[in-house]
């Protein structure tokens, strides 16, 4: 059986964005920016998706750039709101200990150039507290940036009561929704956010292709330069059918986000019931608070990446947040920071599942994973410690 | 291209000589959890100095557990000097190379071995230069990783 469970990686094209996007790679190739008629079919398919876009979010379409995904977004977002500051001398940025590498790589240059920025503890559940938000505002806060839902832990921020914080401080804020979009209902004003990142492929569009929303009003500072696309904000010749795909699938993922929903956690909840019947295994980050389909679990003394190749062995796609995984020579930061020991991050283990899964391919799941648990701590000596009472369990 | 060669993938998934030796003659311990990798090795020595026998506990990622497997392979039926010319390169030639970054898993085979050797001479009360036994502190290279 072979079961795609990191959906939170990347998710396939639903076969509605695809036959949405096929007319622009085949008889629609027309430059959007070109005069003639043809051209501006293009230029219909891309202010239409534009339009549909800006619907799924409550937002105007002239509130909607189109950038090459989620990272250029959050880059986009935090830059500009860094020159706006800094022009008003406002150096300081508040954000969190475990925001995605697009987002705290920005904030790190900006770090460089002079900025302070405050990343705010995330507790041992996985929720940035408002209070903690309120006393990290300064005079000279130029940005409030904190992410819709974890990308490994899948846990939901406060975005509501956040941003109206924000928006009574006069202070801008961002969120990088690429976990929430298609999975959870936005409304960026009932939400009071002013800048907002997406990424298509998270919600079953193709690669490459995401949104900036960037609330009217708020200058926008261009990433990439070139031509007077995006009303001049960001240059370059549109992926025309990326974005007409994207609007697509978007749109499917919310009109039926309760069916999937509906679908996809009972998947889930079976999944953090089965799976916590290992001995020494932790849930982490909030249940109450969380994603519809993200799952991540550490299991005492194995390994993520001898996990996930067991796994592969065995038909399922899942992903770690151990060093081997994280291409470095420390677990990932988001387990580091919810307060787990390096020892107990190297062993998560994140399936994030969609509406596309089965209940049968989670029966498989949890028939294999508990196998390959066993398997690795039997081959273990931190597992052999452990049992012999030489080492004491953290979890 | 997949991650590791043919080699690493069968000693991944079916590794040699894993488990313990419950009367070892030497046992050594290498690595450390914190930063994801130990293994233990355990060794069986004849009265002519030859390993007779050798088996792995390791705790790690797939390459750990691959070079873990291929170093009890390489030393087995090998006297105690040869053994410990066992070198990292020439578990990461056996397996037909690794990935840059996880040349380090070949590091702590190769320490591994030595390590069981060290346990082995010093429970035999067998003289050894100590400058022999020096071992990678990992939490050591933690540190001067520079991040970028
Ligand atoms: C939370 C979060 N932000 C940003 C990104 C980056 O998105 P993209 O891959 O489209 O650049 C991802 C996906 O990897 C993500 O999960």
């Amino acid at each position: 059986m072979f079961v795609y469970a990191d959906n939170a990686a990347t998710t396939s094209v639903s076969k509605t964005a695809l036959e949405a996007m096929l007319p622009y790679l085949t008889e629609e190739f027309g430059n959007p920016s070109s005069l003639y008629a043809f051209g501006q079919r293009a230029k219909e398919g891309l202010e239409q998706a534009r339009e549909d876009i800006a619907r799924c979010i409550n937002a105007d379409a002239r509130e909607i750039y189109f950038t090459s995904g989620g990272s250029e977004a959050d880059n986009q977002a935090i830059i500009s709101a860094a020159r706006l500051g800094a022009r008003k001398g406002k150096k300081h940025i508040i954000s969190t200990a475990f925001e995605h590498h697009a987002v705290l790589h920005t904030l790190k240059k900006l770090e460089k150039e002079g900025f302070e920025i405050t990343l705010l503890d995330v507790h041992a559940d996985g929720v940035v507290r408002l209070e903690d938000v309120e006393k990290a505002i300064r005079e000279d806060t130029a940005l409030v940036t904190v992410m819709f839902a974890n990308n490994e832990i899948g846990t939901v921020q406060p975005i509501t009561e956040i941003g109206a914080l924000c928006r009574e401080k006069k202070i801008p804020f961002h969120t990088d929704a690429v976990q929430a979009a298609g999975h959870m209902p936005i409304d960026v004003k009932a939400m009071n956010i002013d800048m907002l990142s997406m990424s298509g492929h998270k919600f079953h569009a193709p690669k490459g292709v995401g949104v900036l929303y960037c609330r009217r009003g708020i200058p926008l500072t261009n990433v990439i330069e070139g031509g007077a696309q995006e009303r001049g904000r960001r240059g370059g010749t549109e992926n025309v059918a990326g974005i007409v795909a994207m609007a697509a699938a978007l749109k499917e993922s919310c009109e039926h986000m309760e069916e999937n929903t509906a679908k996809i956690i009972p998947m889930r909840d079976k999944l953090f019931a089965e799976l916590s019947k290992i001995p020494h295994s932790k849930i982490n980050g909030s249940l109450e608070h969380h994603v519809p389909g993200t799952v991540n679990m550490c299991f005492e003394g194995i390994e993520g990446e001898s996990l996930l190749l067991m796994l592969d062995d065995r038909g399922v796609c899942a992903s770690s947040g151990s060093a081997c995984t994280s291409g470095s020579l420390d677990p990932s930061h988001v387990l580091l920071a919810i307060g787990l020991p390096h020892e107990v991050a190297h062993g998560s283990l994140r399936l994030s599942i969609g509406e596309y899964n089965t209940m049968e391919q989670i029966d498989h799941i949890i028939e294999v994973v508990p196998q390959v648990v066993d398997y690795l701590r039997n081959m273990s000596p931190v597992w052999d410690e452990l049992q012999k009472g030489e080492r004491p369990h953290l979890i | 291209m997949a991650l590791y060669s043919e080699k690493v993938m069968d000693h991944f998934r079916n590794p040699r000589n894993m488990g313990k030796i419950d009367d070892a003659d030497g046992i050594g311990e290498v690595g450390n959890a914190k930063c994801g990798d130990i293994m233990r090795m355990y060794i069986k020595v004849d009265d002519e100095g030859v390993i007779t026998d050798c088996k792995f506990n390791t705790f790690g990622c797939g390459s750990a557990i691959a070079t873990s497997s291929m170093a009890t392979e390489l030393i087995i039926g090998k006297p105690i000097d040869e053994a410990l010319k066992l070198s990292n390169q020439a578990v990461v030639e056996a397996l037909d190379g690794l990935p840059v970054h996880k040349i380090h898993c070949s590091v702590l085979a190769e320490e591994a071995v030595r390590a069981a050797v060290k346990d082995y001479y010093d429970r035999r009360g067998i003289a050894y230069d100590p400058e022999q036994f020096q071992f990678t502190d990992e939490e050591e290279e933690h540190t001067h990783q520079t991040e970028d």
